[in-house]
């Protein structure tokens, strides 16, 4: 604690009350769909129940005779000659000459009722010609699967793939064929993954007008309200600036609402219906057909080890489908499929690949779950086969600080090595298992991100402060940015308050993700707060007749730094935002930038688990998450985002995929169907919140978000080998398949 | 300006002009050394415009005005972001 | 298709309101009455972030017909506090960091009420499958399970 100079902290690492709580255990607070204005249209979208058609005819005669109806859209409402990304957004958003997987929208449809936009939309008529579809990743780019959109390749691509291969990479370093020369032990194995779903239980909503004067104003559950204006206004050919955003309270995004969907219909469908307000609000199988899954993955990984656990070489090759548009985090899953290791040979290749179904969008880390799940499954294997404890191995071979990443360049600071030691010293590892029980490590890795970032904050006559953010609020930021606000400026906690702006009120903000809001919002928020803080102490010097530098801010108050300075008593916050308005005017600042200093997370989980071996279920006994969080500003919601990255990891695991009929349909678009774990599912979640600060953040704060959901997948893998002896390569382990798996033992 | 050498992916070898595994360039900025890869390398300019991250000294640049001092390790990476 | 005049209780307060037969108790309650605390995350039951209790049963308001609500009681979110003194579930929540998003907060805190009506000492185990019809998506549920057991001790010690 004394070395890292926090331990004046007063605020930061406490646990108040977050200011949105009562909000939002009372009803009161306003989410997507809770949002309503007069005039108040309803909208609904139809859509394709093919995977792989083309679209011949929509004819909407019948819907447009129904009273009540006032505007229907197609594709040809939309304008044409986009490129790039624009024109995959626009794309996915409203299909063009074909519709590309199931639930991919063809229409919309806007009237006076819920009840009767739905009517009116089974009414539109869409005549398809079915093509022949793919599912699978390895399908989709073999010889002969039917092409989803030629020319799609990217530069990237090498002649002679199939031309649902729309990205490649390949990197590394060393010579991995001498270092597998150089193991006792060389192994290599396929792994898969299937595609998921975020899963937050709030469906997409929005409601948006847009007049005859060409401007627009939306209100979005989003991570991301200029993303939302951005990505609406290249949709629609608009200007962005024509644009209002405004985000309501956002029920879990995880990824999922970091893009748009149904965002530009509404908009569309105002505009065409003379600017009345258009609400859509998604169904829960529009939400599981038509949004964000995750990728699905194949995998290979090849490592080589000697016999007393030291890497020589490894070898991944990753192909994932991301949909029917590039954009498949294989990347990512290369990165950080063996960011925990120090390797001197190491080599990947990655393929991005289009399937007939939902355009993926990002998810909580996305790619890294799906590569530890191969490499951490198979760096397990290898140590049982060796007779090595899986906690030293990664260990001796771990990464710290100033180490070359697998991927290239060096980390700046890390905590991989306290992560590792924190496991070891905690009890769980030493609890006794019974029969069918097994344990299982694994490690976990997210770089986390800073974007563009604007902020802003005032100083209140009352000498309180509120904050204006543009990072939207989805598991307790508000609580966190008060904290350091507070803490910077000296006052109590209930005196910050802090706001989810409009895009109106500040200048461009990513959106929560990449697990930034706290990092990159917060070090906005300090700054600005830093800007407000000397201009109070420039009030208090003019005051003294004093120089501006002669004044130093301590305690919530302004005091003359030294001796030598002047004997003036302190004067107060309250005592300068009193009178600000004769001493100069309002006071306030700003902060706008992309910030530096993101410090990445490492984590590291354990699960107990017992296998049912007669119906091949799985419970999860006991779970630990070990993570790096840098410094923990609210150590509860730092305990929250381990805890819940955990269970959908976990649901990852054992549970979640997406299930295709023969014709490409997805069967399971329901709760009961695609099941996430329920409460019963699941045992308290233990967790250890390791702080190794990160310099490059005014309180030290590594973004905690996302690496929480990656350990699981291959711990639980490797506990159950533990458990009953049987490799799963395949997710999920569901019971079907873990029974079948034991039956052919 | 100093003599940069720009790392790259090695699935964007193919788009040099010989294979090669780094860029040496002249250049005293981010953004300067992307302009001088582009220019040196015109089958990266695709790439390059559709986004890459700049890893500098193992961190993610955060502006195309940022210097580069002599001696710095500079990546080309995929673009990161993060659920 | 006709609407039906429905009159009903809800909050203590009567209310009444034209419903299309085909609208859902939930519908009725957001789109009618202004009542946007029950969330529809699903509609079709599995969710249960529209828990309310009609006539003391707790159900899912999207597996309700709003014209269903004729002559019986709703309670809802809304009603849970007490005017501007919070229920301890609701403040226990509040201070064990138990929601994220919020988003499922009313429909648990509803489902958590009525386990505690039925039973003021539930279990870690009981507390579970009680509320294993109600889908949190953020917490993996450890602090929504903590603050429930901790509001009912605070309130058998009330009781005592």
């Amino acid at each position: 604690m004394a070395k890292d100079g926090f331990e004046t902290l007063k605020l930061v690492g406490t646990r108040p009350n977050r200011p949105d709580g009562l909000d939002k255990v009372t009803g009161r607070a306003r989410y997507g769909a809770d949002f309503s204005l007069p005039g108040m249209l309803w909208g609904a979208v139809v859509r394709s129940p093919h995977a792989h058609a083309r679209i011949v005819k929509i004819d909407a005669t019948k819907a447009e005779a129904l009273d009540g109806v006032k505007a229907v859209i197609t594709r040809a409402d939309f304008p044409t000659g986009l490129t790039g990304e624009d024109w995959n957004l626009q794309e996915n958003t409203m299909a063009g000459e074909k519709a590309l997987y199931d639930g991919h929208a063809v229409a919309a449809v806007a009237a006076t009722s819920k009840l009767l936009a739905e009517q009116a939309a089974r009414l539109i008529e869409v005549t398809y010609e079915v093509l022949p579809h793919v599912i699978d990743v390895d399908a989709a780019m073999a010889e002969g699967a039917p092409v989803i959109r030629a020319g799609a390749a990217d530069a990237t691509v090498p002649e002679g793939l199939h031309p649902n291969v729309v990205r490649y990479m390949e990197f590394g370093r060393g010579d991995v064929d001498a270092g597998f020369a150089e193991a006792d032990l060389v192994m290599e194995r396929t792994y898969k993954t299937e595609a998921t779903h975020q899963g937050y239980i709030e469906p997409h909503a929005c409601v948006s007008k847009m007049g005859a004067d060409g401007k627009g104003e939306m209100w979005v559950c989003t991570q991301g309200h200029w993303y939302i204006r951005k990505m609406s206004a290249a949709v629609l050919g608009i200007e962005a600036s024509q644009l209002r955003v405004t985000p309501t309270e956002i029920g879990g995004g995880f990824g999922g609402k970091t893009t748009i969907f149904m965002e530009p219909l509404s908009l569309a469908l105002s505009k065409k219906a003379g600017g009345r307000p258009v609400k859509i609000v998604m169904s829960r199988s529009e939400v599981l057909r038509a949004t964000g899954p995750t990728a699905s993955a194949s995998m290979d990984v090849k490592i080589g080890m000697t016999k007393d656990g030291k890497i020589t070489a490894a070898r991944a090759e990753f192909r994932m489908q991301g949909g029917a548009f590039p954009g498949a985090p294989v990347d990512m899953a290369l990165y950080c499929c063996f960011a925990g290791y120090k390797l001197a040979n190491v080599h990947h290749v990655g393929y991005d690949v289009l399937a007939n179904r939902p355009k993926c969008a990002a998810y909580r880390a996305p790619g890294s779950p799906n590569g530890a799940f191969a490499v951490e499954s198979l760096v397990d294997e290898m140590c049982r086969k060796l007779g090595l404890d899986p906690v030293e191995v990664r260990l001796k071979n771990g990464v710290t600080t100033g180490d070359r990443a697998s991927y290239g360049p060096k980390f700046g600071s890390i905590g991989l090595t306290e992560v590792l030691e924190a496991v070891k010293a905690h009890p769980q590892l030493q609890a006794p298992l019974g029969e069918n029980q097994g344990r299982g490590f694994a490690v976990g890795y997210w770089f986390n991100h800073n974007g563009e970032t604007s902020v802003s904050m005032a100083i209140g006559e009352d000498g309180t402060a509120q904050v204006s953010v543009g990072t939207p609020d989805i598991g307790g930021s508000r609580a966190s940015i008060a904290l350091m606000v507070a803490e910077t400026l000296g006052i109590p906690y209930e005196d910050v308050g802090v706001n989810v702006v409009e895009t109106g009120a500040l200048g461009v903000n990513e959106p929560t993700h990449g697990s930034r809001a706290t990092f990159a919002s917060g070090k906005a928020a300090v700054e600005a707060t830093q800007a407000a803080i000397k201009e109070m102490c420039r009030r208090a010097a003019a005051e003294w007749d004093i120089d501006d530098e002669a004044v130093e801010w301590v305690n919530g108050a302004a005091q003359p730094a030294g001796p030598n300075a002047g004997k003036f008593p302190p004067m107060s916050i309250k005592e300068i935002a009193g009178k600000m308005g004769q001493t100069g005017g309002p006071i306030s600042g700003h902060h706008e930038s992309v910030p530096d200093g993101v410090g990445a997370s490492f984590g590291a989980h354990v699960v107990d688990l017992e296998v049912d071996p007669e119906t091949g279920r799985v419970t999860i006994l006991r779970y630990l998450v070990v993570q790096d969080a840098g410094r923990a500003i609210h150590p509860s919601y730092v305990e929250g985002q381990y805890q819940g990255g955990a269970a959908q990891g976990i649901g990852w695991a054992l549970n979640e995929e997406y299930v295709y009929d023969d014709k490409g349909r997805l069967s399971n678009t329901v709760f009961l169907d695609y099941r996430v774990p329920v409460a019963s599912d699941l045992p308290m979640i233990d967790t250890v919140i390791v702080e190794v600060p990160n310099p490059g953040h005014p309180f030290g704060v590594r973004g905690v978000g996302e690496t929480g959901i990656t350990p699981p997948l291959p711990a639980i893998a490797n506990a159950i080998h533990d458990a009953v002896g049987v490799r799963m390569t395949h997710l999920p382990i569901n019971p079907p398949k873990l029974l079948a798996a034991l039956k052919a033992r | 300006m100093a003599r940069i050498t720009v790392h790259l992916w090695s699935g964007l070898r193919r788009l040099t002009d010989g294979d090669l595994e780094s860029v040496e360039v002249d250049a005293s900025t981010v953004g300067e050394a992307l302009v001088a890869v582009a220019a040196q390398h015109p089958g990266l300019e695709p790439v390059l415009a559709a986004g890459v991250s700049v890893v500098i000294d193992g961190e993610v640049s955060t502006s195309r005005r940022q210097v580069i001092q002599p001696g710095s390790e500079v990546y080309l990476m995929q673009r990161l972001k993060g659920g | 298709m006709t609407k039906v005049h429905v009159t009903t209780t809800v909050n203590g307060d009567t209310v009444e309101f034209l419903a299309d037969p085909r609208e859902t108790l939930l519908d009725c309650l957001r789109d009618h009455m202004g009542l946007t605390g029950s969330k529809e995350g699903c509609g079709t039951g599995d969710c249960g972030a529209c828990s309310v209790e009609l006539d003391g049963t707790l159900v899912c308001s999207c597996l309700v017909l709003g014209v269903e609500a004729e002559g019986k009681t709703v309670s809802t979110i809304e009603g849970m506090a007490n005017g501007s003194e919070l229920h301890p579930l609701q403040r226990k929540f509040i201070e064990h960091a138990a929601l994220q998003c919020g988003f499922c907060t009313p429909g648990i805190l509803v489902a958590a009420r009525k386990l505690l009506e039925v039973n003021p000492d539930p279990t870690e185990e009981e507390t579970r499958y009680w509320l294993a019809g109600n889908l949190c998506r953020c917490t993996g549920y450890d602090k929504i399970i903590r603050a429930v057991l901790d509001a009912a001790a605070e309130m058998r010690q009330e009781v005592a």
